[in-house]
């Protein structure tokens, strides 16, 4: 009931789900003012989406292996490049990256850099490439092109290292939305976040991650930007805010002199007080305040990790074109763009709006009872979010003595400028919309190599479409559990996961895929030296960084892709080198890959 | 040279000036954050290192992948390399 129809249908069938979507908002807040309560508004938000995205994921079932692996190869650019960015933007993008930048200014912005800057690489270096050899999933590339179980078996490694370190964050963050907006504890919501992540993918594979995502990138786009756009409006900071928000950072600059960043240090017992995740704002917000090393080095590593992530790379194996695959990555960067350069606005507006004492939403300079006794400073002080304390006994709240959790700058600060609770509900739909169309990407990734690479290619060659179908979503059921499991343990925050995930990809993938296009000579050991010596060297660093090791090169632990990657680099020009030259028929298919036109190397039902 | 080593050789040309560019607007100039903060070039009044790695660098990476799509499109169509529909 799909096929053809649906496809040349896209534009209406969006068109009028993001009416009526919009037309769901205005009954809310229509709702709102009629005395819904603001509980009620936050469940009707995540349910109704959640519903919506779990009906487009059983009407996209399939039990067909290629609509299953690569949504039948149909996707067009536009569309496709709205789930890839739906896939991208985590619930870390969404949830965390304005409170980021709202702490750290300059230094924390390499994300932003280098979160895009990657496509650039994903572009002219590998997606059409990948696209035009057919595979399934990344290791199935990487075992064609090199040859051999053992190429294909660690590429499925790495992918299955850095993947995983990322669900966890995302599932995580599922749950923590979901036990805030449907108000359950937190260890039951991570499994309602990952119910939710399962009734999208389970069905109809790729298929039906990426009509959902198409879905879930609209809710997020909305709940991202009318937020900023409102706020900057109400606040009369500039009908456009990212062209007009120049006076307002220079605002910022001038009350920072006025409060004395920086000038007042908390000792250790006062901040003792302090619940844990909280912080106060002690980096000035436009200046640049890291050294270049530290800016650049990050961001080379987000570049190199996005250029290697198989999530994202399998997106562009769903185009119907080496053509489309190139245009759609342009248009995956375009839509993540859109929110990217609206995240240092509203980080902008939100510490304005807290901070400047001739708006009415200021705190800094009023006195501490007087704070203490606001709404909205009641409820998120309730949910660990905020805190204020008089550590130097003037009663008057000073810049020093106001802390905020990193998420408080997305999900509170349409609360305190005064926005409508409609919004915040609106909010919350966004950030899981974001987390789940992460995670739907990321187990898929895991499950399709594992079902793919390891039971069909490398168990059982001889096994029927539908075998291979059941035990692709059984596994995928299985690394969902496995992933929500350790994602309630809650062992490392979302946004220091998200990094390491990037830094195993970049140290175990990068030059094995790259090379596998441009250099002919790379062959099967070298890959396999580059891929196991790349990822036992990155997690190697990080292990002994994070066991107090000081570290060389300035590399932290947030950064240790570089040394993975170029001991991965040398392995496998030097392994590759001294090993024999790839034999005619490989050195062919690198030919074959390298034009748009003719016949892809792996079948379209392999 | 044959036709598909020309085609590569074009592509690989293409394949370096985008990376030059794309070097110079994620790295190269964040060498100098300093000297950039300090620039009177103040784009839309923001100061150049906020504005670059706020808006600059993303928007141009959008701009660079699509006139590298463009490019490559002219690169396998001279050459006759451009997909029929039938593939």
């Amino acid at each position: 009931m799909f096929k053809g129809k649906f496809i040349d249908n896209l534009p209406k069938i969006y068109g009028t789900y993001t009416g009526g979507f919009i037309v769901f908002i205005i009954l809310m807040a229509i709702a709102e003012q009629a005395g819904m309560s603001a509980k009620l508004i936050g469940i009707f938000f995540v349910a109704f989406t959640v519903l919506i995205y779990a009906l487009i994921g059983y009407l996209s079932r399939t039990m067909q292996t290629d609509a299953y692996y690569v949504a039948g190869r149909q996707v067009p650019t536009v569309f496709n490049g709205m789930a890839t960015a739906a896939d991208w933007m985590s619930g870390a993008s969404f949830v965390a990256m304005a409170g980021g930048i709202y702490f750290k200014g300059y230094g924390y912005m390499a994300l932003l850099v280098g979160w895009t800057g990657g496509y650039v690489l994903v572009a002219s270096l590998l997606a059409p490439y990948l696209r035009k050899f057919g595979c399934y999933t990344v290791p199935d590339f990487i075992g064609t092109r090199y040859g051999g179980n053992m190429a294909r078996l660690s590429a499925v490694i790495v992918l299955t290292v850095a993947s995983f370190t990322y669900v966890t964050a995302q599932i995580n963050a599922t749950g923590t939305i979901a036990s805030v907006a449907l108000d359950i504890p937190f260890e039951i919501a991570v499994y309602v976040g990952l119910a939710s992540i399962l009734m999208c993918s389970m069905l109809g594979g790729m298929r039906a991650v990426t009509w959902t995502q198409v879905a879930q990138y609209i809710v997020l786009i909305i709940a991202y930007l009318l937020p900023v756009f409102w706020i900057s409006n109400k606040m009369g900071a500039g009908v456009f805010p990212h062209l007009m928000l120049a006076d307002e950072v220079a605002r910022i600059a001038e009350l920072e002199a006025q409060f004395g960043l920086g000038e007042v240090k908390n000792s250790a017992a006062d901040l003792k007080q302090v619940p844990k995740g909280l912080s106060g704002i002690t980096k000035a917000h436009a200046e640049v305040n890291t050294t270049p090393w530290k800016f650049i080095s990050l961001a080379v590593c987000m570049m190199a990790g996005t250029a290697s992530l198989p999530h994202v790379m399998m997106r562009y194996f769903t185009t119907p074109s080496v053509k489309a695959a190139r245009r759609s990555v342009g248009w995956s960067l375009f839509f993540i763009f859109l929110l990217y350069s609206s995240a240092p606005m509203l980080a902008t507006l939100s510490k304005l709006s807290l901070m400047d004492p001739n708006l009415a939403t200021g705190i800094i300079g009023k006195s501490i009872s007087e704070v203490q006794a606001i709404d909205w400073y009641q409820n998120w002080n309730q949910a660990n979010l905020m805190f204020v304390s008089d550590f130097n006994g003037n009663g008057t709240l000073e810049l020093n003595e106001f802390f905020m959790g990193g998420k408080a700058v997305v999900l509170a600060t349409p609360e305190i400028a005064g926005l409508p609770y409609v919004i915040s509900g609106l909010v919350a739909a966004g950030g899981m919309a974001a987390a789940m169309s992460t995670a739907d990407g990321l187990v898929l990734a895991i499950s399709n190599a594992l079902s793919h690479d390891i039971y069909y290619k490398m168990i059982n060659p001889k096994a029927e479409t539908a075998k291979r179908l059941i035990v692709a979503r059984v596994l995928l059921v299985l690394i969902g559990f496995a992933g929500a499991t350790i994602a309630a343990l809650e062992i490392q925050g979302i946004l220091g996961s998200v990094i390491w995930a990037f830094d195993f990809a970049m140290s175990g993938l990068f030059f094995p895929l790259v090379l596998g296009v441009w250099w002919k000579r790379a062959n099967a050991q070298g890959a396999v030296a580059g891929m196991l010596g790349g990822l036992i060297a990155g997690s190697a660093y990080l292990i002994a960084v994070r066991s107090g090791y000081p570290g060389f090169w300035g590399v932290t632990q947030l950064t240790f892709g570089i040394v993975g990657s170029l001991v991965s680099l040398v392995l496998m020009v030097v392994v590759s080198l001294m090993t024999k030259a790839p034999d005619a028929a490989t050195q062919r298919m690198v030919d074959e890959v390298r034009i748009p036109s003719g016949k892809a190397i792996l079948g379209k039902q392999h | 040279m044959s036709k598909q080593q020309q085609h590569w050789e074009k592509t690989r040309m293409l394949l370096f000036v985008t990376l030059a560019i794309w070097f110079v607007f994620s790295i190269g100039i964040f060498f100098f954050g300093a000297e950039m903060e300090a620039s009177s070039i103040r784009p839309l009044g923001y100061p150049l290192s906020y504005y670059m790695t706020c808006q600059g660098s993303l928007g141009i990476f959008v701009i660079l992948i699509f006139w590298f799509a463009n490019r490559q499109e002219k690169i396998d169509e001279e050459f006759g390399y451009t997909e029929r529909e039938d593939d």
